[in-house]
Protein backbone atom coordinates (compact mmCIF):
# COMPACT_ATOMS: atom_id res chain seq x y z
CA UNK A 1 0.00 0.00 0.00
CA UNK A 2 2.74 2.43 0.98
CA UNK A 3 4.57 1.52 -2.23
CA UNK A 4 1.53 2.38 -4.28
CA UNK A 5 1.10 5.72 -2.53
CA UNK A 6 4.79 6.41 -2.96
CA UNK A 7 4.63 5.59 -6.65
CA UNK A 8 1.50 7.70 -7.01
CA UNK A 9 3.45 10.69 -5.76
CA UNK A 10 6.29 9.87 -8.13
CA UNK A 11 3.80 9.53 -10.95
CA UNK A 12 2.30 12.91 -10.13
CA UNK A 13 5.75 14.46 -10.11
CA UNK A 14 6.80 13.04 -13.46
CA UNK A 15 3.34 13.49 -14.91
CA UNK A 16 3.44 17.18 -14.02
CA UNK A 17 6.58 17.59 -16.08
CA UNK A 18 5.18 15.64 -19.04
CA UNK A 19 2.01 17.70 -18.82
CA UNK A 20 3.95 20.97 -18.90
CA UNK A 21 5.83 19.86 -22.01
CA UNK A 22 2.77 18.33 -23.67
CA UNK A 23 1.03 21.71 -23.46
CA UNK A 24 3.51 23.20 -25.93
CA UNK A 25 2.85 20.47 -28.49
CA UNK A 26 -0.87 20.80 -28.13
CA UNK A 27 -1.00 24.61 -28.28
CA UNK A 28 1.10 24.83 -31.42
CA UNK A 29 -0.83 22.00 -33.03
CA UNK A 30 -4.08 23.70 -32.06
CA UNK A 31 -3.37 26.85 -33.98
CA UNK A 32 -1.06 25.74 -36.80
CA UNK A 33 -1.89 22.03 -37.19
CA UNK A 34 1.85 21.57 -36.90
CA UNK A 35 3.57 18.98 -34.73
CA UNK A 36 6.53 20.96 -33.50
CA UNK A 37 9.02 18.11 -33.36
CA UNK A 38 11.68 20.54 -32.14
CA UNK A 39 9.75 21.01 -28.88
CA UNK A 40 11.62 18.27 -26.98
CA UNK A 41 14.92 19.88 -27.92
CA UNK A 42 13.63 23.30 -26.92
CA UNK A 43 13.00 21.66 -23.52
CA UNK A 44 16.63 20.48 -23.53
CA UNK A 45 17.86 24.00 -24.30
CA UNK A 46 15.74 25.30 -21.42
CA UNK A 47 17.59 22.90 -19.11
CA UNK A 48 20.96 24.14 -20.34
CA UNK A 49 19.84 27.73 -19.85
CA UNK A 50 18.86 26.65 -16.34
CA UNK A 51 22.29 25.13 -15.82
CA UNK A 52 24.14 28.33 -16.72
CA UNK A 53 21.64 30.67 -15.10
CA UNK A 54 21.67 28.78 -11.80
CA UNK A 55 25.48 28.85 -11.85
CA UNK A 56 25.49 32.57 -12.40
CA UNK A 57 22.88 33.27 -9.73
CA UNK A 58 24.55 30.95 -7.19
CA UNK A 59 27.83 32.83 -7.74
CA UNK A 60 26.03 35.96 -6.55
CA UNK A 61 25.26 34.33 -3.22
CA UNK A 62 21.53 34.89 -3.43
CA UNK A 63 19.30 32.87 -1.11
CA UNK A 64 18.48 29.48 -2.68
CA UNK A 65 14.81 30.25 -3.22
CA UNK A 66 15.79 33.43 -5.06
CA UNK A 67 18.26 31.46 -7.18
CA UNK A 68 15.50 29.00 -8.02
CA UNK A 69 12.99 31.73 -8.88
CA UNK A 70 15.45 33.67 -11.03
CA UNK A 71 16.66 30.53 -12.78
CA UNK A 72 13.08 29.54 -13.53
CA UNK A 73 12.22 32.98 -14.89
CA UNK A 74 15.42 33.34 -16.90
CA UNK A 75 14.95 29.97 -18.52
CA UNK A 76 11.27 30.63 -19.27
CA UNK A 77 11.97 34.03 -20.84
CA UNK A 78 15.01 33.02 -22.89
CA UNK A 79 13.37 29.81 -24.06
CA UNK A 80 10.28 31.76 -25.10
CA UNK A 81 12.46 34.15 -27.11
CA UNK A 82 14.25 31.24 -28.75
CA UNK A 83 10.93 29.64 -29.71
CA UNK A 84 9.70 32.92 -31.20
CA UNK A 85 12.90 33.19 -33.20
CA UNK A 86 12.49 29.61 -34.47
CA UNK A 87 8.88 30.29 -35.42
CA UNK A 88 9.76 33.48 -37.30
CA UNK A 89 12.74 32.12 -39.16
CA UNK A 90 11.85 28.47 -39.76
CA UNK A 91 8.06 28.00 -39.64
CA UNK A 92 6.53 31.29 -40.71
CA UNK A 93 7.96 31.20 -44.24
CA UNK A 94 6.24 27.80 -44.61
CA UNK A 95 2.83 28.95 -43.36
CA UNK A 96 1.21 28.26 -46.74
CA UNK A 97 3.51 25.46 -47.84
CA UNK A 98 2.39 21.82 -47.73
CA UNK A 99 2.23 20.65 -44.15
CA UNK A 100 4.87 18.00 -44.64
CA UNK A 101 7.45 20.73 -45.35
CA UNK A 102 6.81 22.30 -41.97
CA UNK A 103 6.99 18.94 -40.19
CA UNK A 104 10.31 18.10 -41.85
CA UNK A 105 11.57 21.57 -40.95
CA UNK A 106 10.57 20.98 -37.33
CA UNK A 107 12.52 17.72 -37.27
CA UNK A 108 15.46 19.61 -38.78
CA UNK A 109 15.26 22.37 -36.19
CA UNK A 110 15.28 19.72 -33.46
CA UNK A 111 18.40 18.07 -34.88
CA UNK A 112 20.01 21.46 -35.26
CA UNK A 113 19.38 22.30 -31.59
CA UNK A 114 20.81 18.95 -30.45
CA UNK A 115 23.93 19.20 -32.56
CA UNK A 116 24.45 22.87 -31.92
CA UNK A 117 24.43 22.09 -28.20
CA UNK A 118 26.71 19.13 -28.75
CA UNK A 119 29.14 21.17 -30.83
CA UNK A 120 29.30 24.15 -28.50
CA UNK A 121 29.00 22.51 -25.09
CA UNK A 122 30.23 18.98 -25.74
CA UNK A 123 28.65 15.60 -25.05
CA UNK A 124 29.54 15.47 -21.35
CA UNK A 125 26.48 15.39 -19.13
CA UNK A 126 26.18 18.19 -16.62
CA UNK A 127 24.36 18.44 -13.33
CA UNK A 128 22.04 21.23 -12.36
CA UNK A 129 22.57 22.07 -8.68
CA UNK A 130 19.72 21.44 -6.24
CA UNK A 131 17.80 24.68 -5.71
CA UNK A 132 14.69 23.50 -3.91
CA UNK A 133 14.65 22.38 -0.25
CA UNK A 134 14.86 18.58 -0.12
CA UNK A 135 13.47 17.71 3.30
CA UNK A 136 11.82 14.32 3.65
CA UNK A 137 8.76 13.76 5.78
CA UNK A 138 7.90 10.27 6.98
CA UNK A 139 4.27 9.43 7.29
CA UNK A 140 3.61 5.82 8.17
CA UNK A 141 6.15 4.32 5.80
CA UNK A 142 5.42 6.91 3.14
CA UNK A 143 8.24 9.31 2.37
CA UNK A 144 7.06 12.66 1.10
CA UNK A 145 9.81 14.92 -0.07
CA UNK A 146 9.25 18.64 -0.03
CA UNK A 147 10.93 18.70 -3.44
CA UNK A 148 8.28 16.44 -4.88
CA UNK A 149 5.50 18.54 -3.40
CA UNK A 150 7.06 21.72 -4.75
CA UNK A 151 7.36 20.27 -8.25
CA UNK A 152 3.76 19.11 -8.25
CA UNK A 153 2.37 22.31 -6.74
CA UNK A 154 4.33 24.69 -8.98
CA UNK A 155 3.31 22.66 -12.04
CA UNK A 156 -0.33 22.72 -11.11
CA UNK A 157 -0.20 26.47 -10.48
CA UNK A 158 1.36 27.01 -13.90
CA UNK A 159 -1.26 24.82 -15.55
CA UNK A 160 -4.09 26.67 -13.83
CA UNK A 161 -2.54 29.95 -14.95
CA UNK A 162 -2.23 28.75 -18.52
CA UNK A 163 -5.76 27.41 -18.52
CA UNK A 164 -6.98 30.80 -17.31
CA UNK A 165 -5.05 32.57 -20.05
CA UNK A 166 -6.55 30.32 -22.71
CA UNK A 167 -10.09 30.38 -21.34
CA UNK A 168 -10.41 33.93 -20.08
CA UNK A 169 -8.12 36.38 -21.83
CA UNK A 170 -8.46 38.02 -25.21
CA UNK A 171 -5.25 36.34 -26.32
CA UNK A 172 -6.62 32.94 -25.33
CA UNK A 173 -9.86 33.64 -27.16
CA UNK A 174 -7.86 34.59 -30.23
CA UNK A 175 -5.88 31.34 -29.96
CA UNK A 176 -9.04 29.29 -29.78
CA UNK A 177 -10.58 31.22 -32.67
CA UNK A 178 -7.47 30.65 -34.79
CA UNK A 179 -7.60 26.94 -34.02
CA UNK A 180 -11.13 26.87 -35.40
CA UNK A 181 -10.75 29.06 -38.48
CA UNK A 182 -7.59 31.02 -39.10
CA UNK A 183 -8.91 32.83 -42.17
CA UNK A 184 -11.64 34.82 -40.44
CA UNK A 185 -9.67 35.88 -37.36
CA UNK A 186 -7.92 38.89 -38.99
CA UNK A 187 -11.38 40.32 -39.75
CA UNK A 188 -11.86 40.64 -35.98
CA UNK A 189 -8.90 43.02 -35.86
CA UNK A 190 -6.67 40.31 -34.42
CA UNK A 191 -3.00 40.26 -35.52
CA UNK A 192 -2.77 36.55 -36.24
CA UNK A 193 1.02 36.48 -36.60
CA UNK A 194 1.43 37.98 -33.16
CA UNK A 195 -0.91 35.42 -31.61
CA UNK A 196 0.99 32.57 -33.27
CA UNK A 197 4.25 34.01 -31.99
CA UNK A 198 2.78 34.29 -28.48
CA UNK A 199 1.56 30.71 -28.64
CA UNK A 200 5.09 29.48 -29.32
CA UNK A 201 6.39 31.72 -26.55
CA UNK A 202 3.88 30.53 -23.95
CA UNK A 203 4.14 26.85 -24.91
CA UNK A 204 7.92 26.96 -24.71
CA UNK A 205 8.04 28.96 -21.50
CA UNK A 206 5.83 26.34 -19.86
CA UNK A 207 8.10 23.57 -21.19
CA UNK A 208 11.07 25.50 -19.79
CA UNK A 209 9.40 25.55 -16.40
CA UNK A 210 8.92 21.80 -16.80
CA UNK A 211 12.63 21.50 -17.58
CA UNK A 212 13.77 23.40 -14.51
CA UNK A 213 11.43 21.42 -12.27
CA UNK A 214 12.49 18.15 -13.91
CA UNK A 215 16.14 19.00 -13.35
CA UNK A 216 15.47 19.31 -9.63
CA UNK A 217 14.34 15.69 -9.55
CA UNK A 218 16.68 14.38 -12.27
CA UNK A 219 19.65 16.79 -12.32
CA UNK A 220 21.74 15.23 -15.10
CA UNK A 221 21.32 16.95 -18.45
CA UNK A 222 22.82 16.21 -21.88
CA UNK A 223 22.20 17.32 -25.48
CA UNK A 224 19.98 14.33 -26.30
CA UNK A 225 17.78 14.43 -23.20
CA UNK A 226 14.97 16.13 -25.16
CA UNK A 227 14.46 13.21 -27.50
CA UNK A 228 12.88 10.64 -25.20
CA UNK A 229 11.13 13.17 -22.96
CA UNK A 230 9.89 14.99 -26.04
CA UNK A 231 8.44 11.79 -27.43
CA UNK A 232 6.74 10.97 -24.17
CA UNK A 233 5.24 14.42 -23.89
CA UNK A 234 4.11 14.19 -27.50
CA UNK A 235 2.42 10.85 -26.79
CA UNK A 236 0.84 12.49 -23.75
CA UNK A 237 -0.55 15.26 -25.93
CA UNK A 238 -1.95 12.79 -28.47
CA UNK A 239 -3.42 10.47 -25.82
CA UNK A 240 -5.14 13.42 -24.14
CA UNK A 241 -6.37 14.80 -27.46
CA UNK A 242 -3.92 16.93 -29.39
CA UNK A 243 -5.08 20.52 -29.64
CA UNK A 244 -6.87 20.23 -26.31
CA UNK A 245 -5.21 22.00 -23.38
CA UNK A 246 -6.81 19.95 -20.63
CA UNK A 247 -6.19 16.82 -22.66
CA UNK A 248 -2.46 17.53 -22.64
CA UNK A 249 -2.53 17.83 -18.85
CA UNK A 250 -4.47 14.58 -18.48
CA UNK A 251 -2.20 12.81 -20.96
CA UNK A 252 0.87 14.04 -19.11
CA UNK A 253 -0.30 12.47 -15.86
CA UNK A 254 -1.28 9.22 -17.59
CA UNK A 255 2.23 8.96 -19.04
CA UNK A 256 3.77 9.86 -15.69
CA UNK A 257 1.91 6.97 -14.08
CA UNK A 258 2.82 4.62 -16.92
CA UNK A 259 6.46 5.39 -16.35
CA UNK A 260 6.51 4.86 -12.61
CA UNK A 261 4.12 1.91 -12.46
CA UNK A 262 5.68 -0.08 -15.31
CA UNK A 263 8.51 -1.48 -13.18
CA UNK A 264 6.03 -2.18 -10.36
CA UNK A 265 3.84 -4.31 -12.60
CA UNK A 266 6.16 -5.55 -15.34
CA UNK A 267 9.60 -7.10 -14.76
CA UNK A 268 11.60 -4.02 -15.68
CA UNK A 269 11.35 -0.34 -16.49
CA UNK A 270 12.66 -1.12 -19.98
CA UNK A 271 9.07 -2.03 -20.85
CA UNK A 272 7.93 1.54 -20.34
CA UNK A 273 8.21 2.63 -24.00
CA UNK A 274 6.34 -0.48 -24.99
CA UNK A 275 3.55 0.34 -22.51
CA UNK A 276 3.43 3.99 -23.56
CA UNK A 277 3.14 3.19 -27.26
CA UNK A 278 0.59 0.45 -26.55
CA UNK A 279 -1.57 2.97 -24.70
CA UNK A 280 -1.12 5.41 -27.55
CA UNK A 281 -2.27 2.83 -30.09
CA UNK A 282 -5.15 1.67 -27.93
CA UNK A 283 -6.40 5.23 -27.44
CA UNK A 284 -6.04 6.04 -31.12
CA UNK A 285 -7.99 2.92 -32.09
CA UNK A 286 -10.83 3.56 -29.66
CA UNK A 287 -10.82 7.37 -29.89
CA UNK A 288 -8.78 8.69 -32.81
CA UNK A 289 -9.05 12.24 -31.49
CA UNK A 290 -7.62 11.35 -28.08
CA UNK A 291 -9.42 11.14 -24.75
CA UNK A 292 -10.60 14.75 -24.56
CA UNK A 293 -10.20 15.64 -28.22
CA UNK A 294 -13.28 16.51 -30.19
CA UNK A 295 -13.93 15.53 -33.73
CA UNK A 296 -13.07 18.63 -35.74
CA UNK A 297 -16.26 20.39 -36.74
CA UNK A 298 -16.86 20.00 -40.42
CA UNK A 299 -16.74 23.39 -42.05
CA UNK A 300 -19.33 24.06 -44.74
CA UNK B 1 -19.38 66.50 -54.39
CA UNK B 2 -17.79 65.16 -51.25
CA UNK B 3 -15.12 62.48 -51.43
CA UNK B 4 -16.62 59.00 -51.37
CA UNK B 5 -16.00 57.09 -48.14
CA UNK B 6 -14.56 54.15 -50.04
CA UNK B 7 -13.15 54.36 -53.50
CA UNK B 8 -11.80 51.49 -55.58
CA UNK B 9 -9.85 52.23 -58.75
CA UNK B 10 -8.86 49.77 -61.46
CA UNK B 11 -8.57 46.85 -59.05
CA UNK B 12 -7.06 43.61 -60.33
CA UNK B 13 -6.89 40.42 -58.27
CA UNK B 14 -5.64 37.03 -59.40
CA UNK B 15 -5.42 33.61 -57.81
CA UNK B 16 -2.45 32.08 -59.57
CA UNK B 17 -3.41 32.49 -63.21
CA UNK B 18 -7.13 32.86 -62.56
CA UNK B 19 -8.00 36.53 -63.02
CA UNK B 20 -10.87 36.88 -60.55
CA UNK B 21 -11.20 40.68 -60.64
CA UNK B 22 -10.22 42.56 -63.79
CA UNK B 23 -9.96 46.27 -63.33
CA UNK B 24 -13.04 47.27 -61.40
CA UNK B 25 -13.70 50.74 -60.04
CA UNK B 26 -16.45 51.66 -57.64
CA UNK B 27 -17.37 54.31 -55.09
CA UNK B 28 -19.29 54.04 -51.87
CA UNK B 29 -20.70 57.32 -50.57
CA UNK B 30 -20.87 57.81 -46.83
CA UNK B 31 -24.24 56.87 -45.38
CA UNK B 32 -25.40 54.81 -48.35
CA UNK B 33 -26.08 51.17 -49.00
CA UNK B 34 -24.25 50.16 -52.13
CA UNK B 35 -24.76 46.70 -53.54
CA UNK B 36 -22.54 44.60 -55.72
CA UNK B 37 -24.57 41.95 -57.49
CA UNK B 38 -23.52 39.21 -59.83
CA UNK B 39 -23.62 35.50 -60.47
CA UNK B 40 -21.63 32.91 -58.61
CA UNK B 41 -17.94 33.25 -59.47
CA UNK B 42 -18.24 36.84 -60.73
CA UNK B 43 -15.61 38.08 -58.27
CA UNK B 44 -17.79 39.65 -55.57
CA UNK B 45 -16.16 37.97 -52.59
CA UNK B 46 -12.73 38.56 -54.06
CA UNK B 47 -13.47 42.28 -54.24
CA UNK B 48 -14.41 42.36 -50.54
CA UNK B 49 -11.41 40.25 -49.63
CA UNK B 50 -9.16 42.68 -51.46
CA UNK B 51 -10.64 45.62 -49.54
CA UNK B 52 -9.97 43.80 -46.25
CA UNK B 53 -6.45 42.83 -47.20
CA UNK B 54 -7.17 39.11 -47.14
CA UNK B 55 -5.95 38.91 -50.72
CA UNK B 56 -3.42 41.25 -52.30
CA UNK B 57 -4.47 43.02 -55.49
CA UNK B 58 -2.01 42.76 -58.36
CA UNK B 59 -2.88 46.32 -59.37
CA UNK B 60 -5.18 49.19 -58.45
CA UNK B 61 -6.04 51.09 -55.33
CA UNK B 62 -8.48 50.93 -52.45
CA UNK B 63 -8.82 54.29 -50.73
CA UNK B 64 -10.84 54.63 -47.52
CA UNK B 65 -11.18 58.09 -45.96
CA UNK B 66 -8.15 59.21 -47.90
CA UNK B 67 -6.06 56.25 -46.74
CA UNK B 68 -4.63 53.65 -49.10
CA UNK B 69 -5.66 50.24 -47.76
CA UNK B 70 -4.18 47.82 -50.22
CA UNK B 71 -0.84 47.60 -48.43
CA UNK B 72 -2.23 47.23 -44.90
CA UNK B 73 -2.39 43.97 -42.94
CA UNK B 74 -6.00 42.79 -42.52
CA UNK B 75 -6.17 43.61 -38.81
CA UNK B 76 -5.04 47.16 -39.61
CA UNK B 77 -7.85 47.47 -42.13
CA UNK B 78 -10.29 46.62 -39.34
CA UNK B 79 -8.68 49.26 -37.14
CA UNK B 80 -9.03 51.76 -39.98
CA UNK B 81 -12.81 51.28 -39.76
CA UNK B 82 -13.82 48.46 -42.08
CA UNK B 83 -16.05 45.70 -40.73
CA UNK B 84 -16.35 42.61 -42.90
CA UNK B 85 -18.98 39.90 -42.52
CA UNK B 86 -17.45 37.11 -44.59
CA UNK B 87 -19.21 34.71 -46.90
CA UNK B 88 -20.50 31.72 -44.94
CA UNK B 89 -20.56 33.83 -41.74
CA UNK B 90 -17.27 32.60 -40.35
CA UNK B 91 -18.41 32.46 -36.75
CA UNK B 92 -16.20 30.63 -34.27
CA UNK B 93 -18.28 27.60 -33.35
CA UNK B 94 -15.95 26.63 -30.48
CA UNK B 95 -16.34 29.99 -28.75
CA UNK B 96 -19.40 31.17 -26.90
CA UNK B 97 -21.65 33.77 -28.46
CA UNK B 98 -20.29 36.34 -26.05
CA UNK B 99 -16.68 35.42 -26.79
CA UNK B 100 -17.38 35.84 -30.51
CA UNK B 101 -18.58 39.37 -29.82
CA UNK B 102 -15.77 40.13 -27.43
CA UNK B 103 -13.04 38.98 -29.81
CA UNK B 104 -14.25 41.50 -32.36
CA UNK B 105 -13.21 44.31 -29.99
CA UNK B 106 -9.61 43.05 -29.95
CA UNK B 107 -7.95 46.06 -31.50
CA UNK B 108 -10.35 48.75 -30.36
CA UNK B 109 -8.75 51.64 -28.52
CA UNK B 110 -12.04 53.08 -27.23
CA UNK B 111 -12.57 50.35 -24.62
CA UNK B 112 -14.94 52.56 -22.60
CA UNK B 113 -17.46 52.60 -25.43
CA UNK B 114 -17.68 48.83 -25.73
CA UNK B 115 -20.43 48.32 -23.11
CA UNK B 116 -22.70 50.78 -24.92
CA UNK B 117 -22.06 48.99 -28.21
CA UNK B 118 -22.90 45.68 -26.56
CA UNK B 119 -26.20 47.12 -25.40
CA UNK B 120 -26.91 48.35 -28.89
CA UNK B 121 -26.18 44.93 -30.37
CA UNK B 122 -28.37 43.22 -27.76
CA UNK B 123 -31.21 45.60 -28.55
CA UNK B 124 -30.85 44.81 -32.24
CA UNK B 125 -30.53 41.04 -31.68
CA UNK B 126 -32.42 40.11 -28.50
CA UNK B 127 -32.11 36.42 -29.35
CA UNK B 128 -28.34 36.61 -29.13
CA UNK B 129 -28.60 38.16 -25.71
CA UNK B 130 -30.49 35.10 -24.49
CA UNK B 131 -27.74 32.84 -25.81
CA UNK B 132 -24.57 34.62 -24.74
CA UNK B 133 -23.02 31.71 -22.88
CA UNK B 134 -23.99 29.13 -25.47
CA UNK B 135 -21.38 27.78 -27.92
CA UNK B 136 -21.83 29.66 -31.17
CA UNK B 137 -21.85 26.38 -33.07
CA UNK B 138 -25.16 25.45 -31.45
CA UNK B 139 -26.98 28.46 -32.93
CA UNK B 140 -29.34 28.05 -35.87
CA UNK B 141 -28.25 29.29 -39.28
CA UNK B 142 -30.23 32.50 -38.94
CA UNK B 143 -28.86 33.17 -35.48
CA UNK B 144 -25.33 32.55 -36.73
CA UNK B 145 -25.84 35.15 -39.43
CA UNK B 146 -27.13 37.59 -36.82
CA UNK B 147 -24.06 36.86 -34.72
CA UNK B 148 -21.79 37.48 -37.71
CA UNK B 149 -23.42 40.87 -38.22
CA UNK B 150 -23.37 41.64 -34.50
CA UNK B 151 -19.70 40.79 -34.35
CA UNK B 152 -18.97 43.14 -37.24
CA UNK B 153 -20.85 45.87 -35.37
CA UNK B 154 -18.62 45.29 -32.36
CA UNK B 155 -15.54 46.20 -34.40
CA UNK B 156 -17.23 49.58 -34.77
CA UNK B 157 -16.42 50.07 -38.43
CA UNK B 158 -17.53 53.13 -40.40
CA UNK B 159 -18.43 50.82 -43.24
CA UNK B 160 -19.67 47.26 -43.16
CA UNK B 161 -18.92 44.84 -45.97
CA UNK B 162 -21.54 42.08 -46.10
CA UNK B 163 -20.90 39.01 -48.22
CA UNK B 164 -24.15 37.27 -49.14
CA UNK B 165 -25.84 37.61 -45.77
CA UNK B 166 -28.99 35.96 -47.13
CA UNK B 167 -27.23 32.80 -48.24
CA UNK B 168 -28.87 29.62 -46.96
CA UNK B 169 -31.60 31.42 -45.03
CA UNK B 170 -35.33 30.85 -45.24
CA UNK B 171 -37.40 33.62 -46.89
CA UNK B 172 -38.58 34.92 -43.51
CA UNK B 173 -35.05 35.14 -42.20
CA UNK B 174 -33.93 36.82 -45.42
CA UNK B 175 -36.56 39.51 -44.80
CA UNK B 176 -35.32 39.85 -41.25
CA UNK B 177 -31.65 40.17 -42.15
CA UNK B 178 -32.41 42.83 -44.77
CA UNK B 179 -34.45 44.73 -42.23
CA UNK B 180 -31.49 44.66 -39.88
CA UNK B 181 -29.18 45.88 -42.63
CA UNK B 182 -31.47 48.84 -43.29
CA UNK B 183 -31.58 49.62 -39.56
CA UNK B 184 -27.81 49.51 -39.22
CA UNK B 185 -27.53 51.84 -42.18
CA UNK B 186 -30.09 54.24 -40.75
CA UNK B 187 -28.08 54.35 -37.55
CA UNK B 188 -25.15 55.71 -39.54
CA UNK B 189 -23.08 52.80 -40.85
CA UNK B 190 -22.29 52.80 -44.55
CA UNK B 191 -22.82 49.44 -46.21
CA UNK B 192 -21.32 47.60 -49.15
CA UNK B 193 -23.58 44.63 -49.74
CA UNK B 194 -22.64 41.69 -51.93
CA UNK B 195 -25.57 39.56 -53.02
CA UNK B 196 -26.73 36.95 -55.46
CA UNK B 197 -30.22 37.77 -54.29
CA UNK B 198 -30.33 40.83 -56.56
CA UNK B 199 -34.02 41.38 -56.01
CA UNK B 200 -33.72 42.01 -52.27
CA UNK B 201 -30.39 43.79 -52.56
CA UNK B 202 -31.65 46.35 -55.07
CA UNK B 203 -34.70 47.00 -52.91
CA UNK B 204 -32.64 47.99 -49.89
CA UNK B 205 -29.70 49.68 -51.66
CA UNK B 206 -29.28 53.23 -52.89
CA UNK B 207 -26.79 52.39 -55.55
CA UNK B 208 -25.70 49.24 -57.34
CA UNK B 209 -23.00 47.70 -59.46
CA UNK B 210 -23.35 44.58 -61.59
CA UNK B 211 -20.30 42.39 -61.73
CA UNK B 212 -19.74 39.81 -64.44
CA UNK B 213 -16.60 37.64 -64.71
CA UNK B 214 -14.52 40.14 -62.84
CA UNK B 215 -15.73 43.27 -64.59
CA UNK B 216 -18.40 45.84 -63.82
CA UNK B 217 -20.88 45.75 -66.65
CA UNK B 218 -23.57 48.05 -65.26
CA UNK B 219 -23.84 50.66 -62.55
CA UNK B 220 -26.48 53.08 -61.40
CA UNK B 221 -29.13 54.00 -58.90
CA UNK B 222 -30.64 50.86 -57.40
CA UNK B 223 -34.15 51.51 -58.69
CA UNK B 224 -32.86 52.13 -62.20
CA UNK B 225 -30.95 48.86 -62.13
CA UNK B 226 -33.99 47.03 -60.80
CA UNK B 227 -36.00 48.15 -63.82
CA UNK B 228 -33.20 47.71 -66.36
CA UNK B 229 -34.20 44.94 -68.78
CA UNK B 230 -30.68 43.49 -68.85
CA UNK B 231 -30.61 43.18 -65.08
CA UNK B 232 -34.14 41.85 -64.98
CA UNK B 233 -33.31 39.18 -67.48
CA UNK B 234 -30.01 38.05 -66.02
CA UNK B 235 -30.57 38.41 -62.27
CA UNK B 236 -34.19 38.98 -61.46
CA UNK B 237 -35.73 36.10 -63.37
CA UNK B 238 -37.14 38.21 -66.23
N1 LIG C 1 -8.96 30.81 -53.11
C1 LIG C 1 -9.16 30.75 -54.45
N2 LIG C 1 -8.26 30.13 -55.24
C2 LIG C 1 -8.43 30.08 -56.58
N3 LIG C 1 -9.47 30.61 -57.23
C3 LIG C 1 -10.39 31.25 -56.51
C4 LIG C 1 -10.28 31.34 -55.07
N4 LIG C 1 -11.35 32.04 -54.61
C5 LIG C 1 -12.09 32.35 -55.69
N5 LIG C 1 -11.52 31.87 -56.83
C6 LIG C 1 -12.03 32.06 -58.21
O1 LIG C 1 -12.13 33.43 -58.45
C7 LIG C 1 -13.33 33.73 -59.13
C8 LIG C 1 -14.17 34.71 -58.34
O2 LIG C 1 -14.58 34.08 -57.14
P1 LIG C 1 -15.39 34.84 -56.00
O3 LIG C 1 -14.80 36.15 -55.76
O4 LIG C 1 -15.51 33.92 -54.85
O5 LIG C 1 -16.81 35.02 -56.71
P2 LIG C 1 -18.22 35.35 -56.08
O6 LIG C 1 -18.06 35.76 -54.70
O7 LIG C 1 -18.78 36.42 -56.96
O8 LIG C 1 -19.03 34.09 -56.20
C9 LIG C 1 -14.01 32.39 -59.39
O9 LIG C 1 -13.66 31.97 -60.68
C10 LIG C 1 -13.42 31.49 -58.36
O10 LIG C 1 -13.40 30.17 -58.81
MG1 LIG D 1 -18.80 34.89 -53.03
Amino acid sequence: MAVILQQTLNGLQLGSVYALIALGYTMVYGILRLINFAHGDIFMIACYIGFFASGAFLARHLPTWAVFASTLLTSMVLTALLAMLIERSAYKPLRYAPRVSAVITALGVGLFLEHFTLATLGPAPRAIPPLLPAANYNMGGLTISSLQLMIIVISIILMLLLDTVVQKTMTGMAMRAISFDKTVVPLMGVPVDRIISLTFAIGSAVAAAGGILYSQAYPIINPYMGVRIGWWAFIAAVVGGIGNIRGAMLGGYILGFVEVFTPTILPSSTYRDFVAFTILLAVLIVRPTGILGRVAAQKV
Amino acid sequence: MAEPLLSIRDLHVSYGNIKAVRGISLDVEEGQIVTLIGANGAGKSTTLRAISGLVRPSAGSVVFRGMELSKLAPHRVVEAGIAHVPEGRGIFANLTVYENLKLATYSRKDRDRIPADEERVFALFPRLKERLSQMAGTLSGGEQQMLAVARALMTRGRIMLLDEPSMGLSPILVQEIFKVIAEINEAGTTILLVEQNANMALKVAHHGYVLQTGEIVLAGAAEDLASDPRVREAYLGG
